[in-house]
């Protein structure tokens, strides 16, 4: 250790170091690289000056990311067969990223526009924040007209949910948020780095490959009142399993009768049925009611702005009053944090929904994208149902909804589609739909009746 | 008055949840409207104001000799260069590599041996702000009883982030307001010791060994005050026999003497005393680049697969917080760099920029001592930067606002970038009005 240099250096300040000191120096530390002894002189003392020697010595490598993981190996694949279906981001029928026309569109106008670059204030930028929060309610929504939504622009979906979290932690500490079984893998990372404590409510039931409403509704139930209930506005990842309607009213029942308080997260808004307003229809059902409730939105997904990390967090409070302190709150949160939000998504999001053109542009790309997957699941449950002679009944996969459909297939079957069939996908059994082609889904639907069957 | 939620006794928390009941409403209630933020509230204060006079002091952003938010040369260059390329999920791992090395060069010198063994952990981060405060979140993973020592003053989100991030801080003594400088020997005696006042007694304490410093390598904000480059060798010396690690927050890079290289001099001083040093880097000045929230936070390692393990920790946290910084932003700071012309295109900017500031200083000086002020202003030219710190007590600073409409943060600190040959008349006018009666200085 560096110890024999650390012991030099915590002699008392007032004592002056000597040369004969310096020579009893040992010069080999720890087995780290290369550590020497430089002297300095500094016109009255000279002092020995451990080079290489780090305080963070003990520190060990992270666990790699689950997901990025996936990608990687995928990219060491040699195999022509090859298939990535761990990807969470849209893909074209021919496999390949895809860029939205509205959002060429709206960079070129940005361009042309030649706009500053000044700080945004903390909140974001306020034309996105309106817009935003209008996407999410409808216009016309009474807890829009009546100024009762606190929104703050955040780093997309992450950042908003860390914003929130934040919150949560200053003003209800020691409350609990609740998130389902399964979730998306960095929801639990952000509540544990924001100190949130959380538990899981029941979810997934690998029986129907559906949902489990009953343990949903016990475990809510059971969960301390005032408890915070995570819930995926659409499209829920990973599982792609969402509560019918009758279910979302159900479920609000059962958080209203506990007063806990309900916490969206919208992610795939669009990417469900097509349709943002349709997306939206649990999160306004909750509204309705007059519930106060938090959603954080994302516009990775939908708008593909993944990389420029646009999204927001909203409130919907009793009052305005509320809102307005609320949202200063939240300010206080976003600035040690990185003091205001980044332009560049924002003006993109801004200029596309504020647009009538270039929103219904972006309406109609929405319904191509989701409509694309809506094929591709058709297709593959077709050719699911034609091979498979056993009688399985394969339609989970049209029932599931968004990008991602839990297959139910398990650790060793998941690790058979990537060894023997060169299919990509996470060992929860997750396939993500956005990354599949119709020209696929043959060879797909071989390597699933083959794993599910052939390997236990 | 509002109160937090742990301040309340059982039966009040019931009735606040009870009020939800049956329509969920009432959460918030105990929740209070935060403060304005010292700076930024600055900035929304001018906003508000209808005057067409009003200039604005406050915030550290950069204006034209017109007044006028500058978009640099480069940055419009690097804008249409990358305009139309397809980059989506994130940045390319390599262009992301690249952008870390260079950020890190700008820091530690083109030369230093730390990059080239790569003994150096690096993440991009949300500018400076991000870049503090992931590491300040990673000082309290690792070192979970350490302190942050602050100097006073220092910016005043400096404070926030730490807090936040559940790092308690400390002070060290660094401006003088007496001679409007560093207080050298205090600050020497503070790495040293520790000053501790407790009500009426004040006692020594040594700072414990392996303390974290924070340090402004050049254009101290918001002092302008900066240690002479024989300060910062003591300074570096008395740190190495204490063991303290020092973090450099470097968002001036440029702004001080018009030259990067020039104004790293310090953490390159520290490089040599052997110090493995934390650095934040801002691109939000220098570049122009405020909005798009680019930086970098590096920490230089014993070897090459500690900065690996550091790295991988650093990651994590920000994959909590925020993923990834966003792509815009990065990718015209990574097209200036590695473009030659763009980056040399870059470096006569800042010397523009600097040189404005310099010559706006003087100007400012001038004009206050022909008006007659009895103050003594050489601080303005003395000190270096964006900024200015007046001596303007607070009094002043509300004066300023409420009769001129000249905006600035109550601690007196003048932003000088915001000061053109237009309106340094109006402003050395409305300074030397306001402290006309004062006593001298």
């Amino acid at each position: 250790m560096a110890s024999s240099m650390l012991s030099l250096a915590s002699t008392s300040p007032s004592s002056s170091l000597s040369l004969s000191d310096n020579w009893k120096v040992k010069t080999k530390i720890g087995g780290f690289g290369n550590a020497f002894v430089k002297t300095k002189s500094f016109g009255r003392t000279t002092m020995a000056v451990a080079l290489n020697v780090s305080r963070f010595e003990g520190i060990t490598m992270a666990p790699p990311d689950p997901i990025l993981g996936v990608s990687e190996a995928f990219r060491a694949d040699t195999n022509d067969l090859k298939l990535n279906l761990g990807v969470g981001a849209y893909r074209t029928e021919e496999l390949q990223p895809y860029v939205l026309n509205v959002v060429k569109k709206a960079e070129n106008l940005m361009l042309e526009r030649g706009e500053n670059k000044e700080y945004l204030p903390i909140e974001g930028l306020a034309a996105f924040n309106n817009v935003t929060a209008q996407l999410l309610f409808g216009a016309d929504n009474p807890v829009i007209q009546q100024g009762k939504v606190a929104t703050v622009q955040g780093l997309s979906g992450t950042g908003s949910l860390r914003l929130a979290a934040a919150l949560i932690e200053r003003y209800f500490p020691g409350a609990k948020v609740l998130i389902s079984s399964p979730t998306w893998g960095n929801h639990k990372n952000i509540f544990n780095d924001a100190r949130v404590p959380w538990s899981e409510y029941r979810y997934y039931d690998p029986k129907t490959v559906g949902l489990d409403f009953n343990g949903m509704i016990d475990d809510i139930k059971a969960a301390p009142e005032g408890s915070f209930i995570l819930l995926h506005g659409c499209a829920h990842n990973p599982t792609g399993i969402d509560p019918t309607l009758e279910q979302w009213e159900k479920i609000a029942d059962v958080i209203q009768e506990k007063n806990h308080i309900p916490f969206f997260d919208v992610a795939y808004q669009g990417f469900a049925s097509g349709s943002l307003d349709e997306d939206a229809a649990s999160v306004r059902l909750f509204a309705a009611r007059g519930m106060e409730l938090l959603v954080a939105q994302s516009y990775s997904k939908n708008l593909g702005l993944y990389a420029e990390r646009i999204g927001a967090i909203n409130v919907v409070c009793s009052s305005s009053d509320a809102a307005a302190r609320v949202k200063s709150q939240l300010k206080r949160i976003a600035r040690p944090m990185y003091s205001n939000p980044p332009v560049h998504g924002a003006r993109i999001v801004a200029n596309i929904v504020g647009d009538p053109a270039l929103f219904k542009e972006w309406k109609d790309e929405m319904e191509l994208m989701a409509g694309r997957i809506k094929g591709v699941r058709q297709k593959l449950f077709n050719s699911l149902s034609a091979k498979d002679k056993s009688g399985k009944d394969w339609s989970f996969i049209l029932k599931q909804i968004g990008m991602f459909s839990f297959t139910g297939l398990n650790k060793s079957q998941s690790d058979n589609m990537t060894n023997k069939w060169h299919v990509y996908m996470t060992k929860d059994g997750r396939i993500s739909l956005a990354g599949l082609s119709l020209a696929k889904c043959e060879y797909l639907a071989d390597a699933i009746i083959d794993s599910y069957h052939n390997v236990s | 008055m509002w109160r937090t939620w742990r301040c309340l006794t059982t039966r009040e928390r019931r009735r606040v949840s009870s009020l939800s009941s049956g329509n969920g409403t009432g959460w918030w209630d105990h929740v209070g409207p935060a403060p304005k933020d010292p700076i930024l509230g600055v900035t929304e204060a001018f906003l508000a104001d209808p005057n067409p006079e009003k200039i604005n002091l406050g915030v550290g952003a950069y204006r034209d000799d017109e007044g006028k938010p500058l978009v640099l040369q480069c940055v419009r260059n690097a804008e249409s260069m990358i305009s139309g390329t397809e980059f989506l999920e994130s940045l390319s791992s390599s262009v992301s590599l690249r952008l870390v090395e260079e950020s890190a060069k700008l820091a530690y010198g083109e030369d230093s041996d730390a990059i080239k063994e790569q003994r150096y952990a690096g993440v991009l981060a949300l500018s400076g702000t991000g870049a503090c405060r992931l590491f300040a979140e990673f000082q309290r993973r690792f070192y979970p009883k350490s302190h942050i020592f602050l100097s006073s003053p220092t910016w005043s989100n400096h404070h926030n982030i730490w807090r936040d991030a559940q790092v308690p801080e400390r002070k060290f003594r660094y401006y003088d307001p007496d001679s409007k400088g560093l207080q050298f020997a205090t600050l020497i005696d503070d790495i040293k010791h520790v000053f501790i006042e407790k009500g009426m007694f004040s006692c020594m304490q040594n700072a414990p060994d392996r303390s974290f410093f924070l340090l402004h390598p050049c254009a101290h904000n918001p002092t302008g005050v900066d240690p002479s480059e024989e300060q910062w060798r003591e300074i570096s010396y008395q740190l190495k026999k204490k063991n303290h690690f020092p973090f450099f927050d470097m968002a001036y890079q440029g702004f001080a003497s018009g030259c990067l290289d020039e104004d790293a001099k310090a953490i390159h001083i520290f490089l040599d005393d052997g110090h493995l040093v934390g650095c934040a880097q801002s691109y939000a000045k220098n570049m122009g680049l405020y909005g798009h929230r680019v930086g970098c936070l590096s920490v230089l390692c014993a070897d090459a697969k500690q900065a690996a393990a550091i790295k991988s920790q650093l990651q994590q946290i920000a994959r909590a917080m925020y993923g990834s910084p966003p792509v815009h932003g990065l990718l015209l700071v990574s097209t200036i760099l590695t473009d030659s012309k763009l980056k040399r295109l870059w470096k006569t900017e800042i010397k523009d920029m600097a040189k404005r500031i310099t010559g706006m200083r003087v100007v400012l000086r001038e004009k206050l001592e022909k008006l007659g002020s009895a103050h003594n202003w050489q601080h303005i030219t003395d000190q270096v930067g964006m900024f200015c710190f007046s001596g303007l007590a607070p009094e002043h600073v509300d004066q300023l606002a409420k009769e001129f409409h000249i905006y600035m943060t109550h601690d007196g600190r003048i932003s000088i970038a915001g000061i053109t040959s237009n309106n340094v008349d109006y402003v050395a006018n409305a300074i030397h009005e306001v402290t006309r009666s004062g006593p001298k200085s």
